[in-house]
């Protein structure tokens, strides 16, 4: 079984959890760049985590044999930050980048003016880009959340094929199954959704559309939530080709609208790292 | 001794990888780049997707102009530096801003292009600094490109060393390192030695790399009093 975990925090994340990931069938991500869970107050600081995105964590995936690609984006919690604001200016030299596929995770957290302003600032530099959008729904106030979301978006005119909307439940997926985005959903160990619900809305909305990740991160959480969602659909009785297009096909389909995804090379490994002069990388001790 | 190639070498071996519109592509970024300094922030990073990526010459003991560490993206990034129309400081400036603001492989195409450009005052004081945070990355491609041209003919003997033996720690070939028949001295043999020494004392393997600086006969597994 393959899969593509279309939004995990790996730079939060150990080798042990690359190595079960790969174990699992893992062979491509999406590290979306949001919030650290500590804030940041300086414009500097965001600059050095979105190098590491293009950088270090891709290298460090290659070594285990998985492609990483990321998305860039000034993400809505610190948005609010008027230290922070700085960020948007430099987005344009990390939205040209090889291995940046959408620009996210945008949207909202507790929907203020300044969140308002800064999403839309960004649509604005995605469909400069033609970059696709990735959409983060608010932990609280989800509904009516995910609705404004929706409603910035068709105000924005980049395309809603081009965006996923992202953390929907029980009580949010109908609006955006409707509006033409994607459906990103994140499989928590208890919060946001678990595998059988999962299962069950897929029986409901079909697979089409439909991207599901573990959004993995440094909270609790567990990078191998794609993989077990995979095989509760399997039992369920979904075929093993749904299965595959739930989590191979769908999020290349998402992400190669970016004309940047090469989910079956190890990105930067492939140019350096695991090819590196025909040699294995992971040998030596660091 | 590792090869050093030049823009004409790295047009040719372009032309064997890159398709016609990828060529295409490369000739109208080097105008762009000519004509106005600041066209380089963008092409810089499209040089893979538009012009070629992956291995630019086969790998092969012979000897030739270029290296086979070198990909498409490096030779297409090295030629762009070379048209900057500027020199000295200011074409270190912009180098500078270009490895800053770089992914990994765009800072590979500065370190490596830094050896392509006129060695004067003003660029190696901009171009050093680039080579040692190179040197202090744990991404072994960065630091192989550290010790490619530039970094072997401009860093001091100590970091020269340093380099040598972080590349034999994480395990990159020395064959493929810059400048080792001129600069490899005592002191490297020396530091290199007691890297094997404490190796063989952990009872792990010693890096067979370790003997092209090393003299086996004059290796000392033990500390002598
Ligand atoms: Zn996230």
């Amino acid at each position: 079984m393959r899969i593509f975990d279309p939004h995990i925090h790996m730079s939060s994340r150990t080798t042990n959890d690359y190595e079960a990931m790969y174990r699992a069938g893992v062979r491509a991500l999406v590290e979306p760049s949001f919030w650290v869970g500590q804030p940041r107050t300086s414009v500097g600081t965001f600059v050095d985590y979105f190098d590491s995105l293009v950088g270090w964590e891709p290298f460090r995936a290659a070594q285990y044999g998985i492609a990483h690609h990321c998305t860039i984006g000034l993400n809505p919690k610190e948005a609010n930050d008027p230290r922070c604001r700085g960020v948007l200016e430099v987005l344009p030299r990390y939205l040209a980048k090889d291995g940046v596929v959408a620009v996210g995770e945008l949207g909202y957290d507790a929907m203020t003016a300044e969140e308002d302003e800064v999403f839309a600032a960004q649509l604005e530099l995605a469909a400069e880009h033609e970059l696709p959008v990735l959409v983060h729904t608010p932990h609280r106030d989800k509904e009516a959340g995910t609705r404004r979301s929706l409603d910035v978006i068709r105000e924005s005119g980049v395309p809603v094929e081009r965006v996923v909307v992202d953390h929907l439940n029980e009580t949010t997926v109908e609006a955006v199954a409707e509006s033409g985005c994607w459906m990103g959903f994140s499989i928590y160990p208890d919060t946001k959704m678990d595998e059988d619900r999962m299962v069950r809305l897929m029986r409901q909305y079909g697979v089409e559309r439909v991207l599901v990740n573990s959004a993995a991160d440094w909270g609790k959480s567990d990078p191998l939530k794609t993989s077990k969602t995979a095989h509760a659909m399997l039992a369920a009785g979904f075929e093993p080709a749904a299965v595959d297009r739930v989590f191979w096909a769908n999020p290349v389909e998402f992400y190669a609208q970016s004309g940047r995804l090469r989910p079956e090379t190890p990105v930067t490994a492939g140019d350096n790292g695991a090819t590196f002069a025909g040699n294995s990388i992971e040998r030596g001790s660091r | 001794m590792t090869p050093h190639p030049d823009p004409s070498d790295l047009r040719a071996a372009l032309r064997e990888r890159a398709d016609t519109s990828g060529m295409r592509w490369l000739e109208e970024a080097l105008t762009r780049v000519a004509q106005r300094r600041s066209a380089i922030g963008t092409l810089f990073p499209a040089a893979g997707r538009e012009c070629a990526r992956g291995t630019l010459v086969e790998d092969s003991e012979e000897p030739r102009a270029v290296p086979r560490t070198w990909t498409c993206e490096d030779a297409v990034r090295a030629l762009l530096l070379t048209a900057l129309p500027l020199e000295g400081a200011e074409l270190g400036s912009e180098v500078t801003a270009l490895y800053r603001y770089g992914d990994a492989a765009e800072k590979r195409g500065v370190l490596r292009g830094l050896g392509l450009l006129r060695a004067d005052e003003g660029l190696v004081e901009a171009g050093l600094p680039l080579v040692r945070d190179g040197l202090r990355s744990n991404d072994t491609s960065l630091v192989a490109a550290a010790l490619s041209e530039f970094g072997a003919s401009h860093l001091d003997a100590p970091a020269y060393r340093q380099g040598v033996l972080k590349c034999v720690f994480l395990g990159i070939p020395l064959r493929d390192v810059a400048g080792l028949p001129e600069r490899a001295d005592a002191e490297l043999a020396r530091m290199l030695n007691d890297y094997a020494r404490e190796r063989s004392a952990a009872g792990r393997e010693i890096p067979a790399d370790v003997w092209r600086i090393v003299d086996p006969p004059r290796f000392h597994p033990r500390e002598e009093a």
